[in-house]
């Protein structure tokens, strides 16, 4: 079986601190990590190879500096690492992202599964996964926490609001991953240190998963961003101090003076 | 000249960092109450190869040499001392003495299961009558045929009573002492006449296992001999030089959890209607405890650095013995302001640093006392300009 795990370069925004004055992000500093429901994919794939044996491939697009999110995927356990880089693939929205890594599974072929992680912690879109199942024209299972693969088919539990889903779909197939699915593993000490010292990572660019430049980057992408800000603080709250009748008269003043009530 | 780390050591270090804070941090209280070795921590450590960071893959470890082994002891003394302690005594100095004086056989045999973490090791020195004045050793090997007959006792032995391969200094000649009649053995724990007492009670590094051990007619192969036979104490020295820049490594790491918990501290607390760190008092501690932190760090990595350039000379033995020195002393301070700044807090049981005051007391104490370690800066200081002093 063959195993392409779809991964991301994140900031580490559990790490990112607001600047008291300008309420603006302090990127200095912040550390990359991989996406950390990626992580969850990755896991389920390693678990898979574990079970029933698999080759277990780890794609990521990105800039150069995306090696590492690799690098450390491979230290997990991944058999192959390949990085989308290139200067044309800059400025990809999702749907330009989800065509490059489809132009690159076509290019890895025969892969009987796709995992990746349900959303990415800086975008939060939950969209590149099933964008690349449409693209590639396979099915595709969002929202997984659980799944077995048998007799050519995948079965996963898909989470939805007030319960789970159980649904089978026909290899090859896309999933996404949550978080609740597993807890990743940590990489051996001795696994990290042949990450970098004798494993290597494939690099590719527009002309090796034969790209039309207008499909991918920025040019390829339906849309563009206008304009970035920080929403505006709230203002502070107010606390009603009086006694309990009295408090709940000046709270009702003040809802219909807002015209709230 | 490059002070930054390899991308590998990164990433070493923030798995070490995610598992000291998720699987050792939770316990570390209770471990230290308790005086309770963490045997699932070390089975966990052991499986992501953390028992065997600094030697060869070829012998089980992680290949990551001393710099290595230096972060993993840096970041698991930031959150439970009893843990780093263990696993100090294991590699640092148990484990390590036969991988630098081993034989290839020996290597096999025991450095191998110790580096993947199936066996635990100790290191045995230190004597009822023979602390800071090592070559004062009083256990007799004695041969017999293929074996040597210990017997003697070892006092206050980290992992000494959960070892199961100790490396033991014993005299084989008397007459030449440390010179030529001190010889290093390494010992199973079940070994005829092998046995192990009362385990200690101290003030801190509660959760490390402190025994002594007793040698009764122990016998011991021939081939167990460890080192060059009459060069043990050389052997011994070299391994606790090697430990003395782990050690420090450690108190790296408790310095800056001092300094981080102190900083958090002196920003939420209010007197007078502003934080304490508005104080100057307060922020006089926190830039020295800064300063000093920073000055250990070069100090501690250079001289990893060193031993992993394979340049273990005069130079490098003096500078191991200023990372003791300097590192014990600076995690000291650091523990001891720490708790000035968090006030009455810092001396509550419920948090952290009451625990870390009484953890670094020890690194000024074992592994050589400080006051051994300057003789040894200064003796070897005078001795590059000719004068040998005794």
């Amino acid at each position: 079986m063959k195993i392409v795990v779809l991964i991301k370069q994140v900031p580490d925004t559990t790490e990112v601190k607001l600047d008291p004055r300008t309420g603006t992000l302090i990127r200095e500093g912040v550390p990359s990590i991989i996406n950390p429901e990626d992580k969850n994919a990755l896991e389920e794939a390693l678990k898979l190879k574990e079970q029933m044996g698999a080759q277990v491939i780890v794609l990521s697009m990105g800039p150069p500096q995306a090696e590492d999110a690799l690098r450390e995927a491979l230290a997990m356990g991944a058999d192959e690492a390949i990085l989308l880089t290139d200067r044309a693939f800059a400025g990809a929205d999702t749907w330009a992202t989800a065509t490059t890594l489809g132009l690159a599974l076509k290019k890895i072929g025969d892969f009987d599964l796709v995992l990746a992680g349900r959303q990415a912690i800086d975008g939060d879109t939950a969209q590149v996964g099933p964008q690349v199942a449409e693209y590639l024209k396979i099915p595709q299972i969002t929202y997984v926490r659980e799944l077995v693969v048998e007799d050519g088919k995948v079965r996963a539990k898909r989470a939805i609001e007030d319960g789970y889903e159980e649904i089978e779909a026909k290899l090859p197939a896309l999933l996404t991953i949550t978080k609740e699915a597993n807890t990743p593993r940590y990489p051996h000490a001795g696994a990290i240190m042949n990450a970098y010292r004798e494993r290597k990572v494939t690099f590719w660019g527009v002309k090796d998963v034969d790209a039309n430049p207008e499909q991918v980057g920025l040019q390829g992408s339906p849309t563009q961003v206008k304009r970035s800000f920080s929403p505006p603080p709230k203002e502070p709250g107010q606390i009603i101090k009086s006694g309990p009748a009295e408090a709940a008269k000046e709270l009702v003043a003040i809802l219909r003076q807002k015209n709230i009530i | 000249m490059d002070f930054t780390f390899p991308k590998e050591y990164e990433l070493l270090r923030r798995m070490i960092r995610e598992f000291a804070e998720k699987e050792v941090a939770p316990l570390a209280e209770e471990i230290d109450r308790d005086e309770r070795v963490p045997f699932e921590i070390i089975k966990k450590a052991a499986k992501l190869g953390l028992m065997g960071v600094p030697f060869p893959q070829k012998y089980g470890g992680a290949g990551a040499g001393e710099i290595g082994y230096c972060i993993l002891m840096e970041e698991m003394n930031k959150v439970c001392g009893s843990t780093a302690t263990i696993i100090g005594a294991h590699t640092g100095i148990g484990a390590m003495a036969i991988y630098l004086d081993g034989t290839e056989e020996q290597k096999q045999k025991y450095l191998v299961p110790l580096a993947r973490g199936e066996k635990i090791a100790a290191f045995a020195l230190t004597e009822p009558n023979a602390g800071s004045d090592a070559a004062a050793i009083q256990t007799r090997a004695i041969r017999d045929g293929n074996y040597f007959i210990l017997n003697g006792s070892k006092l206050w032995i980290t992992n000494g009573d959960i070892a199961d391969v100790i490396s033991v200094l014993a005299v084989t000649d008397p007459a030449l002492g440390a010179r030529g009649g001190v010889t290093a053995f390494i010992v199973e724990k079940d070994f005829p006449g092998f046995k192990v007492g009362r385990r200690e009670e101290k003030m801190g590094i509660r959760g490390s296992p402190t025994a002594e051990l007793f040698f009764e007619d122990c016998r011991v192969p021939a081939e167990n001999v460890l080192g060059q036979f009459g060069a043990g104490f050389l052997t011994f020295m070299k391994t606790l030089d090697v430990g003395r820049i782990s050690l420090a490594a450690g108190c790296l790491g408790a310095a800056q959890q001092a300094l981080k918990m102190s900083m958090e501290f002196a920003k939420s607390r209010y007197q007078f209607g502003a934080p304490i760190a508005a104080k100057q008092a307060i922020q006089w501690m926190i830039a020295d405890m800064a300063i000093e932190i920073e000055a250990l760090r070069s100090l501690v990595y250079r001289t990893a650095w060193m031993m992993d350039s394979g340049n273990m000379g005069r130079e490098f033995s003096t500078m191991a013995a200023m990372c003791k020195v300097f590192g014990s002393e600076v995690a000291c301070r650091a523990a001891d302001m720490a708790v000035q700044i968090h006030g009455g807090m810092g001396y509550m049981k419920k948090y952290p640093i009451e625990r870390m005051y009484r953890d670094v007391r020890i690194t000024r104490i074992f592994e050589g006392t400080n006051e051994i370690q300057r003789e040894i800066i200064a003796r070897n200081l005078f001795r590059n300009i000719g004068l040998r002093l005794r």
